[in-house]
């Protein structure tokens, strides 16, 4: 089980149960839908960017206990970070799931977002993982503001 | 069984079971012809109930193919020395071997492709783009596998026809009043599965036949799961074209086949061009080759057609009419067993079934679910399963689903149920 339950840590299924910034933004700048279509996960991430700076993000939509966690821990940590700032952190996020050493630098800068460092042992499932944060570089580099797509 | 052209291609040197044909099927004899079931992962015993999506292959599949490439590798149909004389004597014994198996009446309508899926979209490129027009009509089901749904859309699309929908009741099994109502003058073609992936639903396929014929409409059967739980047998079913897939009928991957009526695989046209499929070649006119030939464009997959060969052999020797009544043991064991647990829900519970159980469990998404027992060795299927409008008709997104094999046990079962309490648990 120490596999497993690195994998589904407490905050993990915690932030399952009740997922955090759930629900879509009234007037967002940036609105992104991103899927995994191979396995049916969907969600929907909205923003507010003002001055660089993201104010506010919501997420909604349907995934397994590990896209929605990262979705929920992601809005979290995402709230009040410039653009620069929440690039730099999807860049750690994806050295601690996918680095063959992850850098202690990285795990430092990511604070309870470390805890999906059990998806390095469930190959298959790391792009559950990253599916909110491809969602929020699709948002963010569409520049297309307030898209409805 | 043509016995014939079984003694052609079942060479004395592949060991079979010790199963006798026509007893029950002893699913702990099985086991021991299959070498991935003797594994363990994650430290656990393999526990494999992922048939529906490919099966596991026994020795005899693994040494025919392994035989062809160590001794009898060449291509067929255009070498004269000795090894290109075996191997395309292999290769059309693999085919009288599959005609025989589905009962067909000519090795000439017996076409080899990759799979079910390059099966349908070989008769939507050749008979659909030459019998279907604006305004006429294709009807599939409700519960088709992507691979018999986007095909036709494709071919609709492109030349301006609809595609029709059976839709299916809450138990999972098709409305046939609707069916009936759908079939229409304007409708060229029926096309259906045989059995649900999904849902595991056996579809009354000769009475659908039936219906469709008797107004002079056509039907093509997505055989890909139904080959590896039933005789099958096209001339009794009178379909006009049946698609399976080699490797869900403990086989190779990369071969199928396409079963179709002589007469209408005559009357289509090439789909792939290259060689093997002309008559004759000039910068002015090239002439096609009479079926199958004219289907079968490039080297085809001769390992793979040995394979299958080797495969159905195999089947053919423990008794595929047994399969069925084993794997419905194993089937009411899993539905009774899955259903008494608190928040868990079977999708698909048509009377006629085969071992496949599509399930959800409150709380716990079914990716989870699978991670979680494949901790345990046991390997079950999470996700759409290919059959997305299955579950937008259930308004749920995914499923896990355990399929059951010939190598089954009950044993295999009782894991999978210990699995899922420890997935509950965690979730708790």
């Amino acid at each position: 089980m120490s596999d497993l339950s690195n994998l589904y840590q407490d905050l993990i299924l915690d932030h399952n149960a009740s997922p955090r910034n759930f629900g879509e933004l009234d007037c967002p700048t940036h609105r992104k839908e991103g899927s995994n279509p191979l396995c049916g996960d969907n969600l929907v991430l909205s923003l507010r960017v003002e001055d660089d700076i993201i104010v506010d993000v919501r997420f909604s939509g349907s995934g397994c206990a590990i896209s929605k966690a990262s979705a929920s821990l992601m809005t979290a940590a995402l709230k009040g970070k410039t653009i620069g700032e929440a690039e730099a952190l999807f860049a750690s996020f994806k050295d601690l799931l996918t680095s063959l050493e992850p850098s202690p630098a990285s795990a430092n800068q990511l604070g309870k977002l470390a805890a999906f460092s059990g998806v390095r042992q469930f190959p298959s499932r790391v792009k559950c993982a990253t599916l909110a944060w491809h969602t929020l570089e699709a948002a963010l580099h569409a520049n297309d503001v307030a898209s409805t797509e | 069984m043509n016995l014939e052209a079984n003694m052609i291609a079942t060479p004395q040197r592949f060991q079979l079971s010790a199963v006798t044909e026509g007893m029950a099927i002893n699913p702990y004899a099985i086991r021991r012809d299959f070498p991935a079931l003797q594994q363990s992962v994650h430290g656990k015993p393999l526990v494999y109930l992922d048939t529906a999506a490919t099966a596991q292959k026994p020795n005899a599949v693994i040494d025919a193919v392994a035989h062809f490439y160590r001794h009898d590798c060449a291509n067929v149909h255009r070498a004269v020395h000795a090894l290109g004389e075996r191997a395309s004597a292999q290769y059309e014994a693999a085919r009288k071997k599959v005609q025989s198996f589905l009962g067909a009446q000519h090795s000439e309508e017996i076409v080899f492709v990759r799979s079910t899926t390059e099966a349908i979209n070989l008769v939507a490129n050749t008979f659909g783009r030459s019998h279907i027009q604006a305004g006429d009509e294709i009807i599939v089901s409700e519960m088709e596998h992507h691979s018999n749904i986007v095909p036709w859309q494709l071919l609709t699309q492109s030349v301006g026809a609809s595609l029709l929908v059976i839709p299916f009741n809450e138990q999972g099994e098709l409305d046939l009043d609707a069916y009936a109502t759908l079939l229409g003058e304007k409708t060229r073609l029926v096309a259906i599965g045989h059995v649900s992936n999904a849902l595991g639903t056996i579809n009354p396929i000769a009475q659908m036949i039936e219906i469709a014929h008797d107004r002079g409409i056509p039907v093509l059967v997505d055989g890909a799961q139904a080959v590896a739980h039933m005789s099958v047998n096209v001339r009794e079913l009178d379909c006009d074209f049946y698609a399976f897939s080699g490797h869900k009928l403990y086989g190779p991957t990369g071969i199928g086949v396409l079963y179709g009526k002589r007469e209408i695989l005559a009357s289509m046209p090439p789909y792939q061009g290259g060689g093997d499929m002309i008559a004759n070649v000039t910068f002015e006119k090239t002439t096609y080759a009479d079926p199958p030939q004219r289907f079968e464009a490039g080297t085809p997959n001769v390992a793979g057609a040995i394979g299958l060969s080797a495969a159905i052999d195999y089947v053919t020797h423990l008794g595929i009419g047994g399969f069925a009544e084993h794997e419905d043991i194993l089937l009411r064991r899993a539905t009774e067993a899955i259903t008494s647990i608190p928040g868990c829900r079977i999708y698909g519970q048509a009377s006629a079934k085969v071992g496949v159980v599509s399930f959800t469990l409150d709380g716990v998404h079914p990716h989870d679910l699978a991670t979680i027992v494949d901790r345990e060795g046991v390997a079950i299927r999470a996700g759409h399963h290919c059959a997305q409008p299955v579950w937008q008709h259930y308004g749920i997104a995914a499923t896990a689903r355990a399929s059951l094999g010939v190598y089954n046990t009950p044993e295999d079962v009782d894991t999978l149920m210990d699995a899922l309490d420890i997935a509950a648990k965690l979730f708790r």
